[in-house]
């Protein structure tokens, strides 16, 4: 379970990245954040992965408090999370085994183990031919699913993708997505940043909450039924395609 | 076992600047070395004049020779004295001859008297103990005069107090800089390696994780390193040995020693670095 009371970020006094933002996420469910950029989506996936600490409010993970959280907590807590980002974030001198099995070292699995956790989910991104493969011989889209090999590698209750599919092209981009809706019907919970649009649109069953300016402005579990389900984004034309100049003005933005 | 293999990885898949590291390292610690070296020779010369530091009690004529036998037993068991030698007024003549070289024939037979020698014991040879002694030997009677150039042994003592003060300044300072210099190498490749930590800490690796293969890596980086500063520093010795005057080496005890803080300098460097990194991050 995931939980942020009134969470507040500030990184300095006049950059404020986000302000009561309020939200629960269970475990299993799907969550898009969107938002235009510098909105708070980032912000909130680094709280959650405590990378930052809230400078006002609670955020709890899987139980444990991000203010009061002792640095091994967090470790603790990491080998729980998978983490994904836009830049994929490999170790580019070792192969895509090598990366997977990296997260399985660090946490101190037995080594007789590993070799065999890593074949399976490299099997399940669909990179079990590729598995000796360098981050320079594969394309965007296969590290891309390397690294969310990684991500799973330690069985994790939430998957936190920071705009995996920002380096993508359109192809690469739905498989990626059908790989991370895959794993959450498996029962992991996902939890994507995102600024395409399309790829929310397509969505089912998927939870959407949007930010703008720091502040919640939309969340798809409070505002049902999902037939009428528009975020102020997505009830409007978005003219082509999801990037960061074409995002409509929100109601009452003056930008 | 991982840490000391990420830590060859680290090594290997970035050789250049591991050697960079290593050489940097050595020419701290050669630096200091040759430092050392200057005042383990400064110090072996003191010692050598310090031997020669000796009370010598001038016996009157005609002395019986078992009175001198018991005041020499008494004497050589003084705390300070590590040996005396009877000198009779042959034996004097002899020396003094010796000692003059080409004057030698200014002596006549018998001009000079007997007397006892009296040697110290290391690190008593200063001021306070040397006269000390020469007051108790002044006390027996068949003594005429005690001599022990006590101004001669109160500089050599104030030269040996200034060099051991300088040395230990110097030496401090120069260790002060060679580990500034090995901290800053060790912390460019904790630099060079900040995605890899990055990663690490998001895949959920500890602190303690992440530290282990940099402290392996300094260590073992010092240890090269000081390897390769005894070496220059054996390489100069040779050259001033054989080509300008006779010096001493480091005793394998000092070589040790300097081994040990090679490792120990490489570690501390490392550990600082990547805490003050691991701070941050």
């Amino acid at each position: 379970m995931i939980r942020l009371h009134d969470v507040a970020k500030e990184y300095t006094r006049t950059r404020v990245a986000l302000s009561h933002v309020t939200l629960q996420i269970r475990r299993g469910e799907f969550v898009f954040l969107i938002g235009p950029s510098g909105s708070g989506k980032t912000t909130i996936l680094k709280l959650l992965y405590m990378e930052e600490k809230p400078t006002h409010g609670d955020v709890w993970v899987s139980g444990v408090h991000a203010t009061t959280a002792k640095r091994k907590e967090i470790s603790q807590l990491r080998r729980r999370l998978g983490i994904v980002f836009q830049d994929f974030r490999l170790l580019e001198d070792r192969t895509a085994e090598e990366n997977v099995a990296f997260a399985l070292e660090v946490t101190g699995a037995p080594s007789s183990a590993i070799p065999q956790r890593v074949a399976r989910v490299l099997t399940q991104v669909g990179l079990a031919s590729k598995a000796t493969h360098l981050p320079r011989q594969l394309s965007g889209g296969e590290q891309q699913r390397v690294a969310i090999a990684r991500a799973l590698v330690n069985d994790p209750y939430f998957l936190l993708a920071d705009e995996p599919t920002g380096n993508l092209d359109d192809r690469a981009s739905r498989g990626v997505i059908q790989l991370l809706r895959d794993i959450n019907a498996a029962g992991t919970s996902v939890i994507m940043a995102t600024h395409d649009l399309e790829i929310v649109r397509r969505a089912d069953n998927a939870r959407t909450i949007e930010l703008n300016h720091g502040r919640v402005v939309f969340d798809s579990a409070e505002t049902p039924p999902p037939e009428t389900r528009y975020t102020p984004l997505l009830g409007q034309p978005v003219i082509g395609g999801p990037s960061e100049g074409n995002w409509p003005p929100l109601p009452g933005d003056s930008r | 076992m991982l840490a000391a293999r990420e830590a060859f990885n680290a090594s290997r898949r970035a050789p250049l600047l591991s050697m960079l590291g290593i050489v940097t390292i050595a020419f701290s610690l050669f630096a200091f070395g040759l430092f050392a070296l200057v005042a383990v020779n400064i110090r072996h010369a003191l010692r050598n004049v310090e031997q020669r530091v000796e009370v010598r009690a001038f016996v009157s004529e005609g002395t019986p020779a078992d009175a001198i036998a018991a005041a020499m037993a008494d004497i050589a068991v003084f705390p300070e004295v590590a040996k005396v030698d009877y000198i009779s007024q042959e034996g004097a003549l002899e020396r003094a001859r010796r000692d003059m070289g080409e004057f030698s024939d200014v002596f006549e037979e018998a001009m000079l008297p007997a007397s006892l020698d009296i040697h110290l014991r290391p690190g008593l040879r200063n001021p306070e103990t040397v006269e000390a002694v020469a007051d108790r030997v002044k006390s027996y009677q068949f003594v005429d005069d005690v001599r022990y150039g006590e101004e001669w042994v109160r500089k050599l003592y104030q030269l040996r107090t200034i060099a051991a003060g300088t040395g230990l300044g110097l030496g401090l300072a120069f260790a002060a800089v060679s580990i500034i210099i090995i901290g800053a190498t060790i912390r460019v490749s904790v630099l060079a390696r900040a995605r890899e930590i990055a990663i690490m800490r998001l895949v959920g690796a500890t602190d303690s994780f992440v530290r282990a293969p940099f402290l392996i890596d300094g260590f073992v980086k010092g240890i090269l390193g000081a390897v390769l500063a005894v070496g220059l520093t054996w390489v100069a010795y040779r050259l001033v040995d054989t080509q300008l005057f006779s010096v001493v080496f480091f005793d394998p005890r000092l070589i040790a020693v300097g081994l040990v803080c090679g490792a120990f300098i490489g570690l501390l460097g490392s550990a600082t670095s990547v805490w003050s990194h691991l701070r941050r991050i």
